[in-house]
């Protein structure tokens, strides 16, 4: 077999405290993103992400805290987004035990720290992040959540952060974040099909065929969800299944 | 058993040392001092980076390559290579220009060739581990790569598929190199931990 593709369950932390809810019913603290962390290790997760969304200069240290203490007690690999400015901001995560740092607001004012990052600790650790919303016929980055526009074009900017450097693109639909719609298939492919590194397709996961798709019809190499695994909607394991119904190669449980 | 987990400013240090501490390991030292190397029981080179910088960090702590050598090489204490750390074995590696490795097995380090084919570069999650010598410490599974070069030489073990095969372990003597990351392969990974650390060569 090939490698397989990665099923990434994703936690939103702000202030160094999970901000959804997870119905993991052995959880002592369902807000403790190491207590999930360590779920989802046992679980089989490919790999986990955090995003931390507060991003303020003053949580940087809870958010070191949360990212040494999960990489204590899970073996697989961390990536930790939100907030990173500088190639010292990306070392001090890389530091506290993340494997990957992704880069996405400070990229767009200055797409170099990409290559800032890859150049000092090599792109298998750079992951850049793009929000995009649909316009016209096209994406276009957004900041802000999703509320303000760039007017950079989504699909460009993307692949100029992959030449930069970056080992992997997170592409996130603004537009269907949190709708449970699915991902935005055409993004994700537009990107992935014009680009080297692996792609992440994120952003709308309602149910598993969704997860499906990410990688049949949007070509990724990772599909990314948040709300279908933290509610127990689906098991880990049964994204693999329905992954490997499809005929894509996932890891043995 | 002291286990010298080498410390050049260029692993991920925190990872590997987590992940042999739950193998069981109960006396490992983070290290470059020449010394602590020349009494370790095994040793350990994590890396993560570019191989050229990960050479010249190697080299820049001084000593510490004569001792690894003396203690690994000429007196046999078990070592493990990680990834980069793997890399490093090689003659040279390709990565951002030719750089010379620590040559304790032939052979160059060399981008990942998919061209013609729809694989990613790097080579990015999990992927098997398929034998194809015997050694105790590696066994048939499933471990996390991430990578963009790979190993092309002598003393391979270990294979997995990327667009063909590609190198995902080495050993000769005592000295074992493997390209994905243990301490990031939860069971399989731990599981190869525990092996090095019960290895009697």
């Amino acid at each position: 077999m090939t490698v397989r593709a990665r099923v990434i369950p994703c936690l939103d932390v702000a202030d160094g405290r999970v901000v959804k809810g997870v119905n993991f019913v052995d959880l002592v603290d369902a807000g403790d993103p190491v207590e999930q962390a360590r779920a989802y290790d046992a679980a089989g997760a490919d790999e986990l992400c955090f995003l931390d969304i507060t991003a303020s200069h003053e949580a940087r240290g809870t958010l070191l805290d949360v990212v040494s203490r999960t990489a204590a007690v899970c073996f697989m690999p961390l990536t930790v987004g939100g907030g990173v400015r500088s190639a010292e901001d990306a070392r001090a995560l890389l530091l506290a035990g993340a494997d990957k740092v992704a880069v996405n607001s400070a990229a767009l004012a200055r797409p170099e720290l990409v290559s800032d990052i890859a150049e000092r600790f090599g792109s298998q650790c750079c992951v850049a992040s793009v929000d995009a919303r649909r316009v016209g016929d096209g994406w276009e980055v957004f900041t802000h959540g999703g509320r303000r526009a760039t007017g950079i074009d989504a699909v460009v900017h993307a692949l100029r952060l992959a030449e930069l450097g970056a080992g992997e693109l997170l592409v996130t639909s603004m537009d269907r974040d949190g709708t449970r719609d699915g991902y935005d298939l055409a993004l994700v492919r537009a990107i992935a099909d014009r680009t080297e590194v692996p792609v992440v397709a994120s952003g709308g996961v309602g149910t598993l065929d969704d997860l499906v798709a990410g990688v049949t019809e949007g070509h990724a190499s990772a599909v990314l969800a948040a709300s279908i695994f933290h509610f127990g909607q689906a098991t880990v394991a049964e994204a693999h299944a329905a992954l490997a119904a499809a005929g894509v190669p996932v890891r043995a449980h | 058993m002291t286990l010298a987990l080498i410390d050049y400013q260029a692993g991920n240090l925190h990872s590997v040392a987590n992940a042999l501490r739950a193998a069981g390991c109960a006396d490992l030292v983070v290290t470059a001092d020449p010394d602590a190397v020349a009494r370790a029981d095994r040793i350990v080179l994590p890396g993560v980076g570019a191989f050229g910088a990960c050479a010249a960090a190697l080299r820049a702590v001084d000593g510490l390559v004569p001792a690894l050598e003396r203690r690994v090489l000429e007196q046999g204490a078990p070592f493990l290579g990680i990834c980069v750390g793997m890399q490093l074995l090689a003659t040279a590696g390709e990565e951002l220009g030719r750089h010379a490795g620590l040559g304790w097995i032939d052979g160059t380090v060399r981008r990942i060739d998919v061209a013609g084919t729809d694989a990613k570069v790097p080579h990015m999650g999990w992927n098997d581990v398929v034998p194809q010598a015997e050694h105790v410490l590696i066994v048939p599974g499933e471990a996390y790569f991430l990578h963009s070069y790979a190993f092309d030489g002598a003393h391979v073990v270990a294979t997995t598929d990327h667009a063909g095969p590609v190198t995902a372990a080495v050993a000769r003597d005592t000295v074992v190199g493997v390209q994905f990351h243990p301490e990031k392969s939860q069971r399989y990974g731990l599981a190869l931990l525990e092996r090095f650390l019960a290895w009697r060569p």
